[in-house]
């Protein structure tokens, strides 16, 4: 029965209102989905942080918790990576210079890690401007090892 | 549970236990006023018990980083104690691991102030 579970494709969809309460509800998914793919405690955190870690900045620093704004969420897993999409409909931000966070000026500031944390906890990351406006981003964490 | 802080005094040491998820929101937010509240109230000493920390993301370090400044430019000291596998390799990827002065043990970090 388990077996059969891990290997079904699984999609979660969501509209999510621009709230913290949408970011543990947006890792509990992600979470609940890495579970049921039979991933390791371990893989199932860094899934979990890097949701976290975007849903956070669409909620605070895309949408500004706008109740007009909606941040898009999902999920989908299938036998070879486990995918997730999480989009807002904020003005957006200059990704291509964001400064790094590990340069010996930057390691005291309080934020910039997030982006970073996505980065080290997932196979691949990619971001993108959406129009009119807002901005995607997109986690890939591959099922078996390349 | 988000998270939950209690401090106790150790001679002139102030030790914060911390439990539960330092989260942007009511984590980081306990924290801040914790730690603002101790240097307020001229504490130079501070031991930050993580030990029964479950969950940290990149808010929660950068309040620990903004604790650490506000701490030391006081003139103070905020020393880390029990940091948990999951702890100890986020601040590690992030390099922040050698900024803090951290320990396992709660009598030789207490020492340590002295």
């Amino acid at each position: 029965m388990l077996e059969n579970t891990r290997h079904a494709p699984e999609i979660v969809e969501r509209f999510l209102e621009s709230t913290l309460e949408s970011v543990d509800s947006a890792e509990d998914i992600a979470v609940g989905v890495a579970q049921r793919a039979g991933l390791d405690e371990d893989e199932q955190m860094k899934i979990g942080m890097a949701v976290r870690e975007s849903m956070v900045n669409a909620v605070v620093h895309g949408n500004r918790y706008s109740a007009q704004k909606k941040v898009r969420f999902s999920v989908v897993r299938n036998a070879e990576r486990f995918t997730i999409l999480i989009a807002d409909q904020g003005e957006g931000f200059d990704f291509e210079h964001l400064p790094d966070p590990l340069a010996p000026d930057n390691l005291l500031r309080s934020s910039g890690r997030g982006i970073f944390l996505m980065r080290s906890f997932m196979d691949e990351f990619q971001i993108r401007h959406l129009e009119p406006q807002g901005t995607e981003v997109t986690l890939i964490k591959y099922m078996v090892s390349k | 549970m988000s998270v939950k802080l209690n401090t106790r005094q150790v001679g002139d040491v102030t030790v914060v236990d911390v439990a539960g998820r330092i989260t942007l929101g009511e984590g980081t937010s306990a924290l801040r006023d914790t730690l603002r509240g101790l240097v307020g109230k001229g504490q130079k000493k501070i031991l930050l018990n993580l030990g029964e920390v479950s969950y940290i993301d990149s808010s929660g370090i950068g309040e620990l980083v903004s604790g650490f400044t506000t701490v030391t430019n006081a003139g103070g000291q905020m020393k880390l104690l029990n940091l948990n596998k999951r702890v100890k390799d986020l601040l590690q990827i992030t390099k922040l691991y050698t900024v803090f002065d951290v320990h396992e043990d709660e009598a030789a970090a207490i020492r340590s102030f002295a």
